[in-house]
């Protein structure tokens, strides 16, 4: 019996471990660069240009480009991702060809970042010739925060009870309309948090931007969606290996700014998922 | 002729080992209330959503005969549905309010029809409320969540919902089934009241229920109609109804 | 109280509702259905444009040529084998470490850990999900590869090693959350028939429960295994980006390149239709081919466990 309850406490012990190993360097990672950024990181560093080819200034441009790109990959992500879930969760059948669109999904989430870099360089920027720009760019990593979109949106409104649709139903209304009136409302909340983690994903990608809309040294802010832009993730990812003699200053301060971004939002997206949650009539 | 009609209905679920109904023919009068009783699994809940086509919405069904409304197939092709929707309405076993307050979820049908008019909307409101025997006890607070009311309340105001379409046929399956004795005999109150002005065809949760306030009864056993009529309680005919009303099985 | 049923009430409504909303109803349908069918349509467009820009490598080069030793593009040596075998070696060390560390961390977030550490766990893997790949590996560059530099000997610190311990990281995500879904598919029936044995929570745990997800660990090492080939920057940061063959032991701590890391880093200077530009595009196929198919045989891992009710 004793035997018994020493390997239940090892066998613990050692998941617990694990579980530890894992977690701990997040801690690290996270605490490693907010400490050593956040020195960096004053009112300048935030709003002004850069200057002296990076090594001076600011990194508002930056700032600014990821935002653009977030927006951007939003207007375009948001009402194909949701409508395509709609058509997903309220209207498909259990078809060939609805087997087929969510593999379609399944594929799309898995392509490497970079194949998308290729892709939106190979369509966006040559053959539809809208050259390196926010637009290509946006488009690109809408295609790619698709999937995520679609996931959660169906998700969410799958959780939402069958009995409202059917009493629409009941009451004279058309599909559209219980949709419309009552699941889609009620989805909202899972909807806006997984439109949100998407968007965080999108907000950290390098890969896609490379070639389709991320320029380096550009110390003005974008006047129109075909301009080229800096970007955050672009911008840590040449000052931290191409540029020999950038002070650790700068490269720790991008680091930090990138993540402070990213966790913010998926702060947002939690808080607003709990909160929810625990309003739901049902 | 009869509100409803019911000719040779045949039914099964995609799947099923047997048809749910196995041809199924009746009448149900108009301005009545009429059950439709037997044991679980007998095909009552089928037959009470084929007279609103609310069967459409569940997938791999077979139906053959017919269903009359005032002599008119239902499922003609070209039928509008939501139309016919609008003229039988249903309330379920459990209260099932929408998201929302208590005038949003009596005016949900109306508005979907189209209804803006904010002062037939309240009129509308008031007369359901009242036809449900609600609307004493929530007049002061129609704009409270419908989730704040008690398992009676709710139900009545489901009720309430749905006469705001002024339906010519109301639908009821085990309305009164979670509810305590004291709402359930508030329910079948406001029934008798509502028949003079609605074909009411209701399955009921018990024998006893559909004793105490059917006009016309039908036992369905197992998908096949054993019996209907006026007498069904008083006087039945086949061993069958009599036993299960007496209770030797069920 | 008016109690009068007036279908006269209805008609005038029934006819306002006639016609134009079923209009309006079939143009919103339509559309929700275009966008249903965009994904597969996105899928044919990416394919579609890899091919274009990539299949003239094809053309352009034998195998032999294509599957070569010596990536040296300017020379024109086009032999791939150093990034396949890159990818390869540093993706599956990665899932190895990845793998069981997930799992093991999977089964204790949902049989083991009391509440309060499960409220800690779980929003700090959804961290860990979220940081992006640049940011692990800056930290990875600037923090680890010292590390390993110091510690093991590499003359950089920017190897195979540090690389899947990167990626071993980055797949956690994905890999945990899969097994979470296995074990949840476990009815709890299993559990419970378990404990009325008289095993105890471990031995029901180690011996009922987990054999019973095993399919759902082997789909997570594939989904990871997805998901640590497609990764470009952070592997880029930290495994040195030099194209060699990696097929001695010594090589877990050398530098290596990998077939993602090779088109970042290439494309930038490449021209326009030459044949390096062909064949940056042309490993970009490779790629897509390999995720296409790994993530279609976990879909149908999946789709086959979900249809047996999660009993293997």
């Amino acid at each position: 019996m004793n035997a018994r309850l020493a390997v239940q406490r090892l066998g613990f012990l050692l998941l617990g471990l694990a579980a530890l190993v894992v977690v701990v360097p997040i801690l690290v990672v996270v605490a490693g660069i907010v400490v050593r950024g956040i020195g960096a990181v004053s009112w300048e560093f935030l709003s002004a240009m850069p200057r002296a080819g990076m090594k001076e200034g600011g990194i508002l441009p930056a700032i600014v480009g990821t935002l653009l790109l977030t927006l951007g990959t939003a207007v375009v992500a948001v009402p194909v991702g949701v409508g395509g879930a709609v058509y997903l969760s309220e209207y498909a059948r259990d078809t060939a060809f609805t087997r087929a669109i969510r593999l379609a999904m399944v594929n799309l989430a898995g392509i490497p970042s970079i194949v998308y870099g290729l892709f939106g360089l190979g369509m966006f920027v040559l053959f539809l010739r809208f050259g390196t720009s926010i637009l290509a760019g946006s488009l690109t990593l809408a295609i790619m925060t698709l999937p995520v979109v679609i996931s959660t949106t169906e998700e969410a409104l799958r959780a939402v009870p069958t009995e409202f649709r059917t009493v629409s139903a009941s009451l004279g209304g058309t599909r559209w309309q219980g949709i419309r009136k009552v699941v889609l409302p009620q989805a909202l909340p899972g909807i806006i948090t997984g439109v949100i983690l998407g968007l965080l994903r999108a907000a950290g990608e390098t890969a896609p931007i490379l070639f389709t809309v991320a320029a380096f040294y550009l110390p003005r802010l974008p006047h129109s969606p075909l301009d080229q832009t800096m970007a955050l993730p672009y911008h840590l990812y040449v000052i931290s290996t191409q540029v020999p003699g950038m002070p650790a200053e700068v490269q720790n301060g991008t680091a930090f700014v990138l993540l402070a971004l990213v966790l913010l939002l998926n702060f947002v997206a939690a808080w607003i998922r709990s909160h929810f949650r625990r309003r739901r009539p049902w | 002729m009869s509100k409803i009609s019911v000719r040779e209905v045949r039914y099964s679920y995609a799947g099923a080992p047997g048809p749910a109904l196995a041809g199924v023919s009746l009448d149900l009068p108009e301005r009545a209330i009429s059950v439709l009783f037997g044991p679980a699994g007998g095909g009552k809940s089928t037959l009470l959503r084929l007279i609103n086509r609310l069967n459409d919405l569940v997938e791999g069904t077979s139906r053959s005969g017919q269903v009359l409304l005032d002599g008119e197939d239902i499922y003609a092709p070209g039928v509008d549905v939501t139309a016919l929707r609008r003229r039988v309405g249903m309330v379920f076993a459990l209260p099932l309010p929408l998201p929302g307050t208590i005038r949003e979820n009596v005016v949900y049908g109306p508005r979907l029809a189209g209804l803006r008019d904010r002062g037939r909307l309240e009129e509308i409101t008031e007369r359901s409320l009242r036809q449900g025997a609600l609307w004493e006890e929530v007049k002061d607070r129609l704009d409270a969540s419908a989730f704040s009311l008690s398992g009676g309340q709710q139900q009545r105001l489901c009720i309430a919902r749905s006469l705001s379409l002024e339906p010519e046929v109301l639908l009821l399956d085990e309305p009164t089934s979670g509810l305590d004795p004291i709402s359930t005999a508030k329910v079948e109150e406001s029934l008798f009241t509502l028949k003079q002005s609605y074909t009411i065809v209701i399955v009921p949760h018990s024998v006893q229920q559909a004793a105490r306030i059917a006009d016309r009864a039908a036992f369905l056993l197992a998908g096949e109609l054993v019996e209907v009529g006026d007498q069904v309680f008083t006087s039945p005919r086949d061993k069958r109804t009599e036993d299960y009303i007496t209770g030797r099985f069920g | 109280m008016s109690g009068g049923a007036s279908p006269a009430g209805v008609a005038p409504r029934a006819s306002r509702s006639g016609s134009r909303p079923r209009w309006s109803e079939f143009a919103v349908e339509s559309l929700i259905r275009v966008l249903g069918f965009s994904t597969v349509g996105f899928v044919v467009l990416i394919f579609a444009f890899l091919l274009r820009e990539g299949l003239p490598v094809f053309f352009k080069l034998p195998a032999a040529a294509l599957l070569g030793e010596l990536w040296y593009p300017t020379f024109g040596s086009f032999g791939s084998l150093p990034l396949i075998l890159g990818s390869a070696l540093v993706t599956l060390l990665a899932v190895l470490i990845a793998l069981p560390l997930g799992v093991a961390t999977a089964v204790f977030v949902r049989e083991v850990a009391p509440r309060w550490a499960r409220e800690i766990l779980k929003p700090l893997i959804e961290v860990l999900a979220g940081i992006p790949s640049v940011v692990l590996g800056f930290f990875g560059m600037t923090t680890v590869a010292p590390l390993v530099r110091q510690w093991l000997g590499a003359p950089t610190g920017l190897t195979v090693f540090t690389g899947a311990l990167v990626l071993a990281y980055m797949s956690l995500p994905t890999i945990i959350s899969v097994a979470e879904d296995a074990l949840d598919a476990v009815p709890r029936s299993y559990r419970d028939a378990g404990l009325a044995m008289g095993a105890t929570h471990w031995q029901t745990t180690w011996r009922v429960v987990v054999p019973a997800g095993r399919s759902g660990v082997i789909i997570a090492g594939m989904l990871g295994m997805g998901r640590a080939i497609g990764e470009t920057m952070a592997v880029m940061m930290v495994t040195g980006n030099a194209a060699r063959l990696p097929i001695d032991p010594a090589a877990l701590f050398r530098p290596v390149r990998t077939m993602t890391a090779t088109i970042a880093a290439e494309m930038g200077e490449v021209a326009r239709g030459s044949l390096h530009y062909h064949a940056l595009f042309g490993i970009g196929i490779v790629l897509f081919v390999l995720t296409f198919l790994i993530n279609l045989a976990a879909a149908r891992a999946i789709f086959r466990r979900r249809r047996k009710g999660g009993l293997r």
